[in-house]
């Protein structure tokens, strides 16, 4: 019997209709864990660098992560990857709400779909019986919509669905699936509409196997009791009232404009009554307690679900007043568009309009007011009509098309793939690492378990490390060394961001939400996941004997394994560098000095890819192999990295006095039955 | 009049507004639930089920109440912000109606016992997992009438007046009629 994974995938071939149960190696799991992992390690397999992404060579995965259908609180996320038509790189997108779980209890781990359907459909699986349906009655039905008229169709509210609307079935890059209140955006939007692929609904009754159930319930219920008082876990940020470090942090407009100290009392309290109006209440996930997303409805209107950056970031982008977000918002979800790059590509054009670049021959009857230039711009969009066919390829690409100096005004993006608008004072270097060379091309998918900043005070910032149970020590070390106002050392700042990638690439291959893990370590240092407790619950889970040097060791593999996937695609040292603006001040020389100490901590070669013997102590030297056939390598590169430890762990006790008080402790009905 | 007596009422409270719809509920209902207890996770096995309308803001926590061999004779619909949902949608009964509440493998019932078990819980599962104040448990001490005791005499009292009444030979074919009925 196999534990935690189902061991079958779903193979679709929409090209001839053909659906396949196949079964998965066992070794996989032991090699990548699963969800992010083996879908990276599939794509690896099957799709070679000359596939494009619109090419029915490229895959569409989605994956349910290995303690997914368990107890484990907040493993919920639904991992999606193809080949992003953004980046041409490996897409890295995910979704919350309940469609893994379901997908698990269905009896399947991944939907690998390939091909092309050669009309618009949907996929429905109920258990064991699987079948792609006509979707023609559904062509440019909202995503939200959508959803609610296949329940309708089946006969069933329980069905999990995850859909596209408009903006996807028109290939638009900045799309997003839409499933729940969540959405998955970063590339595999426009992947699934090129597919013919309108939704995917599932319902699953089966039970998922694990090897300890007992054990793993024990720890996921006191978890559960632990998340839900822990104040440090959860998006606080998506309802606090006060919302000043967005306002005055994040840059407006084409994110280039900074507004320090437009929040006020007054602001604030008008904010307050609007969003109390408006508001449902707070929701969740499967299995986890922390409301995250806000679900607002107008009066008359379906309700929708908006999350700590999506209720702010059209109001920031159009500096229109607080409300425009609410209102766009319940329209940009149904045409399923995602809210952080289209928003910014939307007053990339407003600013290239402003400033002569674009003209009212390409914007015929654009209007004055900024509401309504983004509404606009928004239905040109989704229908790729005139000047919306191009700024539907996102800002990057819309730039270069535009042309006659119009790249100078697009500088939010790495990779090609837009930032987080923010406009800070010196290069920090940590940072810099990450937002260079981060595989999963944006910064909020790679940072979060180191603080960014040190506490002021040496006695206080010692408390802090006493119980930091999350860290290995030499992360303890780094942080008291760290004075206030400096940068880290370089070699902390590789450690640092070597640390915080590792922890989502955990979360992502198991399937657990960075709120809960990666994302929340920089606060508090007691997430209700880490470094130590998570060999814990993978072997309840899968009975397999890891400790935290393992599931590092395998985090690190699949970041080489994603690294691979874009070195082949091109990927190169020349690429990795952060927004042309994102500070004010660069040092370029200490750039360059960083990024050459972080690849050889990596052990990579010094234009950023992976050596031989690298990959070989990483069970990888298939892909060495392929990467010296095509000339990458010549295999005679000796880097290679050394081992960190994450020893010496904290005691059981310890781990369990982070996880809740003795006075707190959970009563649990043993025996009977 | 009759005696009264002392009777504790079990009482899962939910304050609908305050449920977000994690379904965390069903999860540990059918984790202990399970034989052997916690073997599994599978919220499909739960004997309280979130209802969930995102688009109409609803999310509705519900629990396995009666068992019943036949459904409703004719159903009422409600009408909540607009939207219309018939009577199963909230209802707790498990009917031939739906496949609510349900072993998904068997079909057989499952129905909400409050976790009665040995040693006993201070308080649902459900009620525990809940971090929301969602569900909350209540306990109350209500006096009831006792149930009247059954007197002999006055039976035999009442089936003299029926014999006088009707003859011993009807009363005798109507009885043993009965009794064939079950």
């Amino acid at each position: 019997m196999r534990y935690a994974e189902t061991g079958y995938n779903l193979e679709v071939d929409l090209t001839t209709g053909n659906i396949e149960r196949v079964e998965t190696d066992p070794e996989l799991v032991e090699l990548h864990l699963g969800g992010h992992g083996t879908a990276a390690r599939i794509i690896w397999e099957r799709v070679p660098p000359e596939v494009k992404p619109f090419d029915p060579e490229n895959l569409l995965i989605f994956s349910a992560g290995l303690l997914e259908g368990t107890s484990a609180p907040g493993a919920n996320r639904t991992i999606i990857n193809c080949i992003s038509p953004v980046t041409n790189y490996l897409a890295h997108s995910m979704m919350g709400g309940y469609f893994g779980p379901e997908l698990k209890m269905a009896g399947y781990d991944k939907i690998i779909f390939r091909g092309k359907s050669p009309k618009l459909i949907y996929l429905w699986i109920h258990n064991d019986k699987v079948e792609i349906r006509d979707a023609s009655h559904l062509r440019g039905v909202g995503a939200q919509r959508t959803a609610e008229m296949i329940r309708e169709e089946l006969g069933d509210p329980r069905i999990q669905v995850a859909s596209i609307g408009l903006a996807g079935e028109n290939r638009v890059y900045t799309a997003s699936i839409e499933h729940s209140h969540s959405s998955a955006s970063r590339g595999p939007a426009p992947v699934m509409g090129d597919k013919n692929i309108k939704a995917i609904a599932v319902r699953g009754t089966k039970d998922v196997n694990v090897f300890n159930a007992e054990k793993l319930f024990e720890m996921s219920f006191n978890s559960l009791k632990s998340v839900a008082k822990n104040p440090n876990v959860g998006d606080w940020m998506a309802y606090t009232w006060d919302d000043s470090f967005h306002h005055d942090n994040f840059s407006w407009g084409n994110s280039r404009v900074r507004r320090k100290g437009y929040w006020s009392a007054e602001l604030q309290e008008r904010w307050k009554q609007l969003t109390k109006r408006l508001l449902n209440r707070k929701t969740g996930c499967y299995n986890c307690l922390k409301e995250c997303k806000l679900s607002i409805q107008h009066p008359g209107q379906p309700a929708y679900g908006a999350k700590c950056f999506s209720k702010i970031s059209w109001h920031m982008c159009s500096f229109d007043e607080l409300d425009f977000s609410w209102e766009i918002l319940a329209v940009a979800q149904e045409y399923g568009l995602d809210n952080f790059s289209t928003p910014q590509t939307i007053a990339l054009a407003v600013e290239l309009y402003d400033n002569g670049i674009l003209t009212d021959e390409d914007m015929p009857d654009f209007p004055e007011n900024s509401k309504e230039r983004f509404y606009y711009l928004l239905e040109k969009i989704v229908r790729r009509e005139g000047i919306g066919d191009i700024l539907a390829n996102g800002s990057y690409a819309a730039a270069r098309q535009i042309g006659r100096g119009a790249e100078a005004y697009e500088h939010n993006t790495i990779k090609k793939f837009e930032q987080l608008p923010l406009k800070l004072g010196k290069v920090n270097f940590p940072y810099f690492l990450m937002f260079s060379t981060g595989e999963k091309i944006n910064i909020t998918q790679i940072q979060g378990s180191y603080p960014q900043d040190p506490l002021r005070n040496p006695e206080k910032r010692q408390k802090f490390c006493d119980g930091w149970v999350a860290a290995p020590e030499r992360f303890k070390k780094f942080y008291m060394e760290w004075e206030p106002r400096t940068d880290p050392s370089m070699e902390a700042s590789c450690h640092i961001c070597d640390w915080n990638e590792t922890m989502h690439y955990i979360d992502d291959a198991v399937g657990t939400c960075a709120f809960l893990s990666s994302f929340r370590g920089q606060f508090g240092g007691k997430p209700a996941y880490h470094i130590y407790n998570f060999p814990k619950y993978i072997n309840a889970a899968t009975g397999l004997n890891l400790d935290s040097d393992d599931v590092w060791q395998i985090a690190r593999r699949n970041r080489n394994l994603v690294r691979a996937i874009n070195v082949g695609r091109g990927m190169r040292r020349a690429d990795e560098k952060p927004p042309e603006d994102h500070w004010k001040v660069r040092l370029p020389e200490q750039e360059q000095e960083l990024l050459s100490m972080y690849y050889k901590f990596k052990g990579w070669t010094d234009d950023g890819i992976p050596t031989k013997p690298t990959l070989d102590k990483l069970d990888l030297g298939f892909v060495a192999d392929e990467l010296i056939r095509r000339g990458i390598l010549t295999g005679e590169e000796t880097n290679v990295y050394e081992e960190t430890t994450t020893l010496p762990a904290p005691t059981d006790e310890q781990l369990e006095a982070a996880l809740y008080s003795a006075s707190e402790k959970v009563r649990m009905a043993q025996g009977g039955g | 009049m009759g005696e009264k007596v002392k009777k504790i009422v079990k009482t899962i409270k939910v304050n609908l507004d305050e449920c977000n719809g994690c379904r965390t509920c069903e999860m540990v209902c059918a984790s202990f639930h399970a034989k052997p207890r916690y073997s599994n996770s599978n919220p499909n096995r739960s004997r309280i089920r979130v209802v969930i309308d995102e688009r109409a803001g609803v999310w509705v926590p519900i629990r396995a109440t009666d068992y019943t061999k036949a459904e409703c004779d004719g159903r009422r619909t409600y009408t909540i912000k607009g939207r219309e949902y018939s009577e199963c949608s909230f209802c707790g009964t498990i009917c031939p109606a739906r496949d609510l509440f349900k072993e998904p493998d068997s079909g057989l019932p499952l129905k909400c016992d409050m976790c009665e078990s040995d040693p006993a819980l201070e308080e649902p599962m459900c009620v525990q997992a809940c971090g929301l104040n969602c569900l909350t448990y209540e306990e109350e001490e209500v006096w009831v009438e006792a149930e009247e005791q059954v007197k002999p005499a006055e039976i035999e009292l009442s089936l003299k007046s029926l014999v006088d009444k009707y003859g011993m030979g009807k009363l005798a074919d109507i009885v043993a009629r009965m009794s064939q009925k079950g």
